[in-house]
């Protein structure tokens, strides 16, 4: 059990890249935190600094009471589940699960109950004898997850560990981890590019662009204030909406912008709060066409076109609307779901 | 690609036919010989059915050689054989193997650098550095020793570049968990890398074994004394040696002798040969 402190983390690679930058955070014993961004986002290089995979070419990392800059992997009290598992080849399940222990020196009947118990844990205890490649996807990510557990380690890393698994397997593990991790209560730091996974799993979501943290919060708040427009566009499916506020005025919204700052020269509306029945007065009010209908199921995407015959938005409806392509139609949205952003930082205003 | 083509299947066998003949034949050749009295070459007429004397010829072959002219019996040559292509291949294999992984997983300065030197001794040949090489053997007195026979011979670019190119199709990853399970660079070389290239470390030692053994122009050079004779350069003094007609049906003997070793290894490594040229288990 420990907690993380990183303090001004920065990682520059020899030839001058710099992956991560200025990285400030806490993270408190027994947490679940994810790090989400889009590829090359520096997501990943972050938790290897944190696994000791990676050198920190400047600030200072600590897991429970130790600076852990200049300690290898295996001392730093982590274990890692890799995105492609990661599983000796050679080696039996048993062996794969009970290396780690070896090399600490963990005496034998303490082993065999801690595999055991770990097996047992993640239902993999028919496969012990098995080799790695007479396993599926699925349960070749147990025994990756099982050889994290044995270790009983202060911090578990993830490193898209579901990635390599189809949808239906990644929606039940990703219930398994979280339950197992609530029930260990083991300090949890998680890879992913997948925000759904990462909305649905974090006790605090992190997330990255460009090798910097964009925000850092509770799931549902990076959702509902989102801090910059990388975030609003990011986290969220389909993207939130993103109109610009003269067009807005132009077409007769100046009274619902009246509650924004002047400075609000971008605005932000998710799809789902967007709908086609009117709202209470002062809310926004915008002509449109619709170019596809999208059923999925639950929900129906709107991908619709302003009058101006540009700009394009998104609406989502939890209903089939009655309409064809092509048809005009009238889209309302209430004054409070506004996101007021400035275009120029990308910063939301209050 | 399953096709029933009877023109082409005919035309490909004959051509297969005729290219396996073409090898075939002069080993054929060699086995008839060898049973032979000596009397049958001297009519300059090559037999193509056996001859009577098998036993007493191999026998003659196994414990005399020619030793009128020189050379050791067959016995002795291919106990030297054996030592020589041993040490070579085990030696190519150790040191080929050691500094394959320093290449690929540590980062020490000039770390491409060196293997660009050791990469550009592929392109020179055993013939092309052995007056040098045979100097400095000749001053450090290892002429007529097995280990004049080995040491020159054992390194290998070769033999680096394909282990070399094996550890770098292990997935990087594998050497990070293990890492993480606290397997320092040795115990993750030991316990996880040489199980995992244990194939191709048998197919190298097939490739390297018969090199060793094949190895002529060197122990002909380095070896005076006839018991250091190797089998394959042996062959050549039991031609050339003495004043007499050579005795073929004792050349043809030996050179059936010497073909065996190598043939051997093949069989009963062929399982891993085989899978370590095709198949890698990652």
């Amino acid at each position: 059990m420990a907690a993380i402190v990183m303090d001004n983390l920065h990682k520059v690679y020899a030839g001058g890249v710099r992956a991560v930058s200025d990285i400030m955070l806490d993270i408190a014993d027994g947490e679940f935190v994810v790090l989400v961004g889009p590829s090359g986002c520096g997501k990943s290089t972050l938790l290897r600094m944190v696994a000791g995979l990676e050198t920190i070419t400047e600030g200072r990392l600590t897991i429970g009471d130790r600076v852990v800059n200049a300690l290898e992997p295996a001392e730093r009290d982590i274990a890692m589940v890799f995105q492609n598992y990661a599983l000796y080849p050679h080696m039996s399940v048993f062996n794969n699960l009970a290396y780690g222990l070896r090399n600490r020196g963990v005496l034998k009947p303490e082993i065999e109950r801690r595999v055991r118990e770990a097996a047992a844990m993640l239902e993999i205890g028919a496969f012990l004898d098995r080799k790695p490649r007479q396993l599926s996807g699925g349960q070749r990510q147990r025994v990756a997850m099982g050889r994290a557990l044995v270790r009983e380690p202060a911090v578990f890393l993830f490193d898209e560990p579901l990635s390599n698994l189809d949808a239906k397997l990644r929606v039940q593990m990703r219930v398994e981890i979280k339950q197992l991790q609530r029930r260990l209560g083991t300090t949890s730091l998680y890879v992913t590019h997948d925000q759904l996974e990462a909305m649905t799993m974090a006790d605090r979501l992190v997330v990255l662009n460009g090798g910097r943290i964009e925000q850092v919060g509770t799931p549902m708040d990076v959702y509902s204030r989102p801090a910059t427009t990388f975030v609003a566009g990011f986290i969220g499916s389909p993207a939130m909406n993103m109109l610009p506020a003269s067009l807005l005025r132009a077409n007769g919204n100046a009274d619902a912008l009246s509650g924004l700052p002047g400075n609000a020269d971008l605005v932000g509306l998710r799809p789902e709060d967007i709908g086609l029945d009117a709202v209470a007065p002062g809310g926004v009010r915008l002509q449109a066409r619709l170019d596809l209908l999208e059923p999925a199921g639950a929900e129906t995407h709107l991908h619709v076109r302003l009058i101006d015959g540009k700009t394009r938005m998104t609406v989502r409806l939890s209903h089939v609307p009655g309409l064809t392509e092509g048809a005009d139609l009238v889209l309302h949205a209430p004054a409070a779901a506004l996101h007021p952003f400035e275009a120029e930082s990308g910063h939301r205003l209050l | 690609m399953v096709e029933n083509r009877p023109l082409g299947n005919l035309l490909s066998h004959v051509v297969l036919i005729f290219g396996v003949a073409l090898v075939v034949f002069p080993i054929y050749v060699a086995i008839i010989a060898s049973p032979h009295p000596p009397g049958t070459f001297l009519r300059g007429v090559m037999p193509l059915l056996p001859g009577p004397n098998a036993l007493e010829n191999y026998r003659t072959a196994w414990t005399e050689g020619r030793s009128r002219a020189g050379t050791p019996p067959i016995s002795l040559m291919l106990t030297n054989s054996l030592i020589m292509a041993l040490a070579i291949t085990i030696g190519k294999l150790a040191i080929s193997i050691i500094s394959a992984f320093a290449i690929v997983y540590f980062r020490f300065p000039f770390r491409i650098f060196f293997f660009w030197i050791i990469f550009l001794t592929l392109m020179l040949p055993v013939e092309v550095r052995i007056v040098p090489t045979f100097q400095v053997v000749a001053d450090l007195g290892m002429l007529n020793s097995y280990a004049g026979l080995s040491i020159p011979l054992i390194a290998s670019a070769t033999a680096t570049f394909l282990v070399r190119q094996f550890f770098m199709t292990v997935p990087e990853e594998l050497m990070e968990a293990a890492r993480v399970d606290g397997a320092g660079p040795m115990k993750f070389f030991r316990d996880i890398l040489l199980p995992l290239s244990i194939t191709n470390i048998a197919a190298l030692f097939v490739i390297m074994f018969i090199y060793g053994w094949n190895q002529y122009l060197w122990p002909l050079l380095i070896t005076t004394d006839p018991e250091y004779y190797t089998i394959v350069m042996g062959i050549q003094r039991m031609v050339t040696g003495g004043d007499s007609e050579p005795l073929w049906h004792l050349v043809m003997a030996t050179v059936v002798m010497a073909a065996l070793p190598p043939v051997l290894v093949i069989l009963f490594m062929q399982r891993l040969f085989v899978k370590g040229l095709t198949e890698t288990e990652k």
